[in-house]
């Protein structure tokens, strides 16, 4: 097995203030970003904080930015770099830092609250629930998501504009009122929702959220579009409009 | 927890991190390709429409997607297809007075060249993880972006042109004098293609067609064509290069053979 050594940045601070620190540190055939910051706890910098649990890509833990790009540091191979290019590992920039690579997170639970939950059809009981494959295959697609946050952390909107955090939900969760407007038994009419207090006027459909989420939904072009779509159904097409006022249509 | 316990001033409890990107790769790079293209392919259909000439050929009837249809007394003889509305225009207003505001409307609203424009052209972002210029920031939400939502329209419209462009290429293949094509009837074919390519891939074209349904299950018609629609809405942003290019060219070709810088080739006929 062949090993060299490698150039590592590493952020180290708190919200008090902090700089790029280097680390001259060993890297083996084989390994993740994650392997050489655990490598680092054990060796140089016993102190460093870092937040990971499956080492798997699966619990969405790690996030971290390499080299400027959002990424899981268990899904980053040391392959992807040149023996002698500097990595850089900086924590999260849209959310408050704890200590380290380990920042504040809270902003995406707040978030998760705010989108109005799952309402069946009235007198429909749990256990009664009986749906088709192809009806609820499109939501499915976003069931993958592993809440790593990244693309909540890449989206310009928030990550460059602090100011718009209480009105915007993020990629992620307006993906989740699309999940819940495309579920063949919600009832519920989200499109005014979406617009007005969750924020998905603010996204300019940039698709930074699908370039940077490791488990490769397809948030703008499968979620966040066809959002957009259903508020203009309501919004903005005077003939969705007016024929779903005189027929009094609901589900389709 | 409330919000405003999360996050409450600007940068609050951010990590200290001043570059406005960390990122090593090339990320101007594409942006810049983009801007550029953009501006090239903008600028010669701007040129053009004010031109005024070399738009038809009436001896192969062939007429650029650009003028087509060509509605006004002032169109040259033949090229006309439709039929007149407006008399004869000033020379400042170009013959696809009509014509060019949809085409534009349809491509400047799409969800890919938006994505494309706000990226190169406003740096909204430029590109993932670096930071954008402008302090404040709404996006879509208020004017003059949120008339982007109107992209349907555009499409309703667009899909009225793209027949009448069907047209134009059948007919591109009966010159006066009965059957016959060159090579200038096989571009204005493709073209057509790429433009159908285009116009079917686009997202509101996939909403209406069955995204917007909650039950495909109780739609099996819609479902199979959404489902076609959706393979083609993955290629939306290689039609939408491959057509505006496509345009471009067929308009060259078409101008080039009725100025008379060189002759069609013809195939039969
Ligand atoms: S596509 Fe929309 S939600 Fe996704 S990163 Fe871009 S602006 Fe944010
Ligand atoms: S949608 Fe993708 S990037 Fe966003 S939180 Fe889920 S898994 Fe992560
Ligand atoms: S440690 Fe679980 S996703 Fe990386
Ligand atoms: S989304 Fe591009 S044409 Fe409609």
């Amino acid at each position: 097995m062949s090993s060299h050594w490698h150039h590592f940045r590493v952020w180290r601070g708190d919200a008090d203030g902090g700089e790029l620190v280097d680390y001259p540190v060993e890297v083996n055939e084989g390994e993740v970003v994650l392997d050489i910051i655990h490598r680092l706890q054990q060796t140089e910098a016993q102190d460093l904080a870092v937040r990971w649990n499956c080492k798997a890509g699966k619990c969405g833990s790690c996030s971290a930015e390499i080299n400027g790009r959002p990424r899981l540091m268990c899904m980053t191979r040391m392959s992807t770099f040149a023996d002698d290019e500097v990595v850089t590992v900086t924590p999260l920039r849209t959310f408050p830092v704890i200590r380290d690579l380990v920042t504040d997170v809270g902003f995406n639970y707040v978030k998760a609250r705010e989108v109005p939950s799952f309402e069946p059809p009235p007198g429909l009981a749990p256990g009664e629930y009986r749906m088709q494959q192809v009806d609820v295959e499109r939501s499915q697609e976003f069931r993958k998501c592993i809440e790593c946050y990244l693309c909540q952390n890449t989206c310009h909107v928030v990550r460059d504009h602090e100011e718009n955090k209480p009105a915007f939900a993020g990629p992620r969760y307006l993906m989740r009122v699309a999940e819940l407007e495309m579920h063949p038994l919600d009832v519920a009419d989200r499109r005014s929702d979406v617009q007005d207090d969750l924020g998905l006027g603010y996204c300019n459909i940039t698709k930074c959220c699908t370039e940077v989420c490791p488990e490769h939904i397809k948030i703008t072009d499968n979620a966040l579009i066809p959002m957009k779509e259903r508020v203009v159904d309501r919004r903005f097409d005077p003939l969705v409009w007016l024929g779903d006022k005189i027929f009094r249509r609901t589900g389709s | 927890m409330g919000l405003a316990e999360v996050s409450t001033e600007t940068g609050a409890g951010r990590a200290e991190i001043a570059a406005r990107t960390l990122r090593t790769d090339r990320w101007w790079r594409l942006p810049l390709i983009q801007a550029v293209l953009l501006t090239v392919l903008l600028g010669y259909v701007v040129v053009r429409l004010f031109l005024r000439r070399d738009y038809f050929v009436a001896e192969y009837n062939y007429l650029t997607p650009l003028y087509s249809p060509c509605i006004s007394t002032s169109c040259t003889p033949g090229s006309a297809h439709f039929g007149t509305i407006f008399g004869d225009l000033p020379v400042w207003i170009p013959l696809p007075i009509i014509v060019f505001p949809i085409l534009l409307g349809f491509r400047g609203t799409c969800y890919y060249y938006r994505k494309a424009v706000y990226r190169s052209i406003l740096q909204s972002p430029t590109a993932c993880a670096v930071r954008e210029p402008a302090a404040r920031y709404s996006g879509e939400s208020r004017f003059p972006f949120n008339l982007m939502n109107f992209h349907r329209y555009f499409f309703y419209l667009a899909s009225l042109l793209l027949l009448i462009n069907t047209y134009d290429a059948v007919l591109a293949f009966f010159p006066p004098g009965g059957f016959g094509f060159g090579l200038g009837s096989l571009i204005l074919v493709a073209n057509v293609v790429l433009l159908w390519g285009y116009t079917l891939s686009c997202h509101a074209c996939r909403h209406i067609v069955g995204g917007k349904l909650k039950h495909f299950s109780r739609h099996p018609l819609r479902y199979a064509m959404w489902n076609r629609i959706s393979g083609l809405n993955a290629l939306h942003m290689q039609f939408a290069w491959a057509s505006l290019v496509s345009v471009t060219l067929t308009d060259v070709y078409i101008m080039a053979v009725a100025a008379g810088w060189i002759a069609d080739l013809r195939i039969v006929g």
